[in-house]
């Protein structure tokens, strides 16, 4: 799951992040993520997934680091599913 | 026993009268000074003394550290109160409230920042901010300078074209990237003592329309100190668990407190009026009146929502849960706030201003609202409300608007 999360964020254009160079639990705030791209991030992953991030689950938290969104996403499709 | 003798020794002896009693004497100083500190667009220092005095600067303070506890709501009021005399008077203090607010947040898991939290307390120091820079467009979450750490020493210069009362606060708290290497958003907040180890030279002078007695010159800064005096959590946490929303409750607070005061000169306009007519009728302005007071309501309102919205979240984060606290939708909320409250307080004083007439066209009249009009224009533009809209235009793809009427 984070390796299909790293790749397909490294490849978009709006998130000027080198997930390559960053750990699992690296904080994607402090290695320069902004709100913007965190938005862009979300959206990425909303349409590689096709899932809705619930209200609850859009804190700067869950987009903090790479392992966290592993997490929120396998939370949401297991519930989904 | 034991618990009484405690608290008894860890309040301060000055505080037993209520801060909003305090806080009357020293509006009665600003209202004296506030039409001179603007004309000639200089520190309100006399209030700023009697908010020493009066030991007004350490009210939020936990008690433990020798304040007095105060939340959220209770230093709006005292912020309010003050921008009815003076608005310059009541930013500085607006601002130097929210840079306590980083300290009890954030600073009380470090033993320097405790330390110096009874300093504040105990000499009433005055804190201000260095968070702009020159190059970085006005957005505070990207910073040039960067903080060199050595040997538990740090270092840092900043081109910093705006410190508000720079030459008069105590301490400047300022933001600068982690390290020379850092990513321009990989940010710390730094406490900088007004001391030896610091230097400030004015390279922009502060000559505006309006908020002139904030004195927000430009500075280029200096520093070297102990590395301690670097708070413990990244100001991109900071940012957003504190400093947004004081910043925008406490702005939106002064400005609240400034249109009232305008309100009231034309609630005194009309009543004078009114006196004098015999006929019963209202002077032409008296129907804009009731249209400013809805707009202060307005205004009132959305304070008093995300104050306690604020405080619930702070309630939450205290137990362990931030989540509340760093939602998106609460941000996309205190942004919210902020473009609506100042644009808001333009309109009540351009009515107040239509209500007075020429009384309150012309300067020294009791029912003259220039200072407010010109106090309240930079209200739109300080953090341009057009970057707060856009910036919120991006979270809303990422957040619900909570309909929920507390029920």
């Amino acid at each position: 799951m984070i390796d299909r999360i790293r790749t397909l964020l490294s490849g978009h254009p709006m998130i000027p992040l080198d997930f390559s160079a960053l750990s699992d639990d690296a904080n994607l705030y402090d290695a320069g993520l902004t709100s913007f791209a965190s938005v862009q991030m979300m959206l990425a992953l909303e349409e590689e997934f096709d899932v809705e991030f619930p209200e609850a689950m859009l804190t700067r938290r869950t987009f903090a680091s790479l392992a966290n969104i592993a997490e929120a996403v396998s939370q949401i499709t297991r519930k989904a599913a | 026993m034991n618990v009484v003798s405690k608290i008894e020794a860890a309040a301060p002896a000055a505080a037993v009268e209520a801060p909003a009693e305090r806080m009357r004497r020293v509006v009665a100083v600003a209202v004296e000074h506030g039409d001179a500190v603007d004309r000639e667009g200089r520190f309100p220092a006399e209030t700023v003394e009697a908010l020493k005095r009066e030991r007004l600067l350490s009210v939020a303070i936990p008690a433990e550290y020798g304040g007095e506890g105060l939340g959220t709501a209770a230093v709006a009021d005292l912020i309010a109160q003050l921008a009815q005399a003076c608005g310059s008077s009541a930013m500085i203090y607006a601002m130097h409230q929210i840079k306590t607010s980083s300290f009890v947040m954030h600073g009380t898991g470090s033993e320097w920042h405790r330390a110096y939290m009874r300093r504040i307390a105990a000499e009433q120091l005055l804190m201000a901010s260095a968070t702009t820079e020159a190059g970085i467009g006005g957005n505070l979450r990207n910073s040039i300078c960067a903080i060199e750490v050595e040997d538990g020493r740090f270092r840092l210069t900043k081109e910093a074209i705006v410190i508000s009362y720079g030459n008069y606060a105590d301490a400047i708290l300022a933001t600068a990237r982690r390290a020379p290497d850092a990513a321009s958003s990989d940010q710390i907040m730094v406490v900088i003592p007004n001391d030896a180890n610091r230097t400030i030279d004015r390279t922009v002078v502060w000559d505006t329309l309006g908020m002139r007695g904030t004195c927000s010159d430009g500075f280029h800064l200096e520093a070297v100190g102990n590395a301690a005096q670097i708070f413990p959590k990244p100001f991109s946490e900071i940012a957003a668990q504190s400093m947004l929303a004081s910043s925008h409750i406490y702005w939106a607070a002064t400005w609240f407190g400034i249109a009232a005061d305008a309100f009231n000169r034309a609630q005194a306009f009309v009543k004078a009026a009114a006196r004098k007519q015999t006929d019963g009728t209202l002077p032409p302005g008296a129907l804009r009146l009731a249209e400013a007071a809805a707009k202060l309501q307005e205004m009132k309102g959305h304070l008093m929502a995300a104050i306690h919205r604020f405080d619930a979240a702070q309630v939450d984060a205290a137990r362990g849960d931030d989540a509340a606290l760093s939602s998106i939708g609460f941000a996309a909320e205190i942004n919210a706030l902020k473009v609506a409250a100042s644009e808001k307080a333009g309109e009540v004083v351009r009515i107040a201003l239509l209500v007075n007439g020429i009384l309150g066209y012309k300067n020294g009249t009791p029912f003259s609202v220039g200072r407010h009009l010109r106090d309240t224009a930079s209200a739109p533009v300080m953090i341009s409300n057009d970057r707060i809209l856009s910036n919120t235009a991006t979270l809303l793809l990422m957040s619900r608007f909570d309909t929920s009427l507390g029920g």
